[in-house]
């Protein structure tokens, strides 16, 4: 039973691993602003899939490492990730049925969300930054999320039918 | 209960899903006035920064390999040409160091004569960097020295052409810095040309500082040299900090409005060096009547 659960549970873990290091792999300056999110983008899938393993408490702690990482406050990037994550699965059943353009609409709404809790945070702490610059991940992640599904959706299958 | 079926069906919610949110957003907003207020969780970013710190080594590890494959992989001609250049280099800095010896041997006699404290050379250290923040404007980075190799809090950071920031938290094998151009840095400069002391702030945009109290009237042209004042006492004295590129004076304003480009290429470099001056000078006193 535990065995078949950690096979379960390996490409959601090895997905998120390949999620922190986009995040942090250094990138030239340019293309820095337009980094997208690929933690949220990863466990927003997953917690559409998989919303009672890979719920919140999860969300929270892989937002604690990501503060670690970057050095940003710490349980900024946790509250963000919590706040989407819980929404996710708040309304898993109804994103799963949503055709590509609305769920894609959807994963938008959700990034926007991310960066505005992100800026929030940064906003009371003193951090001040011009808006404009909270944009670029929000776009760049959009762009990408139909990608970053299908790619998701064609592992879990494959992996699911194997086993 | 949370594995009964990890394949929620058509009807299922999640048990207590309000609950925990409440509790972990309480739990955050927590952990970040703790944070931000007081610095408590040094610790705690310690422990979890250990196990952060294989990710960081296997993200750094194919820009490493890349580094070591062009190396290897270079032509010998390549070579030929690029120990040619560094010979031609070094007998000219050799040159340059001959006027400089005799240089400080002559200031520490001066100094002697005034009785003053001799100047003691600074130890450097190369640390490479880790990580940058993927935050546009948040201007930290991460580099791959830390307490274990006696990174200290304030310690300055430079590169081979100037300075670039300082360590704003050290880890037990990493550290955080802050670039000179963090919005939220100001470093105590002096202009090179007539040692007029001023503040240099960050702006947020990797080749810009601000210099902000600088009157009307005063002193400065484009093209200055600002160098590193030593007052702040976080900076040993003399490091290139910017150059000047542009001062507009407003007659009705008070201040001028002087603009500077760092010296160091702060958004480019992968290498610099940590400043270990002879004090701590965390431990030094702070003088007022700077």
């Amino acid at each position: 039973m535990t065995n078949k659960e950690a096979s379960k549970s390996l490409p959601v873990v090895v997905t998120i691993i390949a999620a922190v290091m986009l995040t942090i792999v250094p990138l030239p300056s340019w293309a820095d602003s337009f980094r997208p999110d690929w933690i949220v983008l990863t466990l927003i899938f997953w917690a559409m899939m998989l919303p009672r393993t890979w719920s919140i408490g999860w969300a929270w702690i892989i937002g604690i490492f990501i503060d670690v990482a970057q050095g940003t406050l710490l349980g900024q990037h946790a509250l963000a990730l919590c706040f989407v994550i819980f929404i996710t699965v708040r309304f898993h059943l109804l994103m799963r049925v949503f055709p590509m353009s609305q769920l894609t609409a959807t994963v938008f709404a959700l990034l926007a969300m991310y960066q505005f809790v992100l800026f929030w945070i940064n906003g009371v702490a003193g951090f001040g930054a011009p808006t404009i610059t909270y944009w670029g991940p929000v776009i760049s992640g959009t762009l990408l999320w139909p990608i970053v599904f299908s790619f998701l959706s064609g592992l879990r299958f494959r992996l699911r039918s194997r086993a | 209960m949370v594995a009964t079926r990890a394949n929620s069906s058509s009807t299922a919610r999640i048990p207590a899903l309000g609950l925990r949110v409440l509790i972990l957003i309480f739990l955050s907003i927590l952990l970040m006035v703790l944070d931000h207020r007081q610095n408590h969780l040094q610790s705690v970013r310690k422990a979890i920064g250990i196990a952060v710190y294989p990710v960081q080594i296997v993200v750094d590890a194919p820009f490493r390999l890349w580094a070591w494959a062009r190396e290897s992989l270079t032509s010998r001609n390549e070579l030929h040409l690029e120990v040619s250049r560094l010979q031609a280099e070094r007998l000219l800095l050799s040159a340059r160091l001959q006027r400089l010896t005799a240089l400080e041997a002559e200031n520490a006699r001066l100094r002697n004569l005034l009785e003053a404290r001799a100047i003691v050379r600074d130890e450097v250290r190369v640390a490479e960097i880790m990580a940058v923040d993927t935050n546009p404007y948040g201007h930290n980075l991460v580099i791959d020295v830390g307490e274990r190799d006696g990174a200290y809090n304030g310690q300055a950071i430079v590169d081979a052409d100037g300075v670039v920031g300082q360590i704003t938290e050290t880890g037990y094998l990493t550290s955080q810095a802050m670039f000179i151009t963090h919005p939220s840095h100001a470093l105590p400069v002096e202009v090179n040309r007539n040692g007029l002391r001023t503040i240099a702030k960050g702006t947020g945009a990797f080749d810009r500082l601000d210099l902000p109290f600088l009157p009307n009237n005063a002193d400065v042209r484009a093209g200055d040299l600002l160098v590193t004042s030593g007052l702040g006492g976080a900076f040993p004295a003399g490091y290139p900090v910017a150059v000047i590129t542009s001062v507009n004076r407003i007659p009705q304003e008070p201040f001028a409005d002087v603009t500077a480009t760092p010296s160091a290429a702060v958004d480019q470099v992968r290498e610099v060096m940590l400043i270990f001056t002879g004090e701590n000078p965390a431990a030094a006193p702070v003088r007022d009547d700077d």
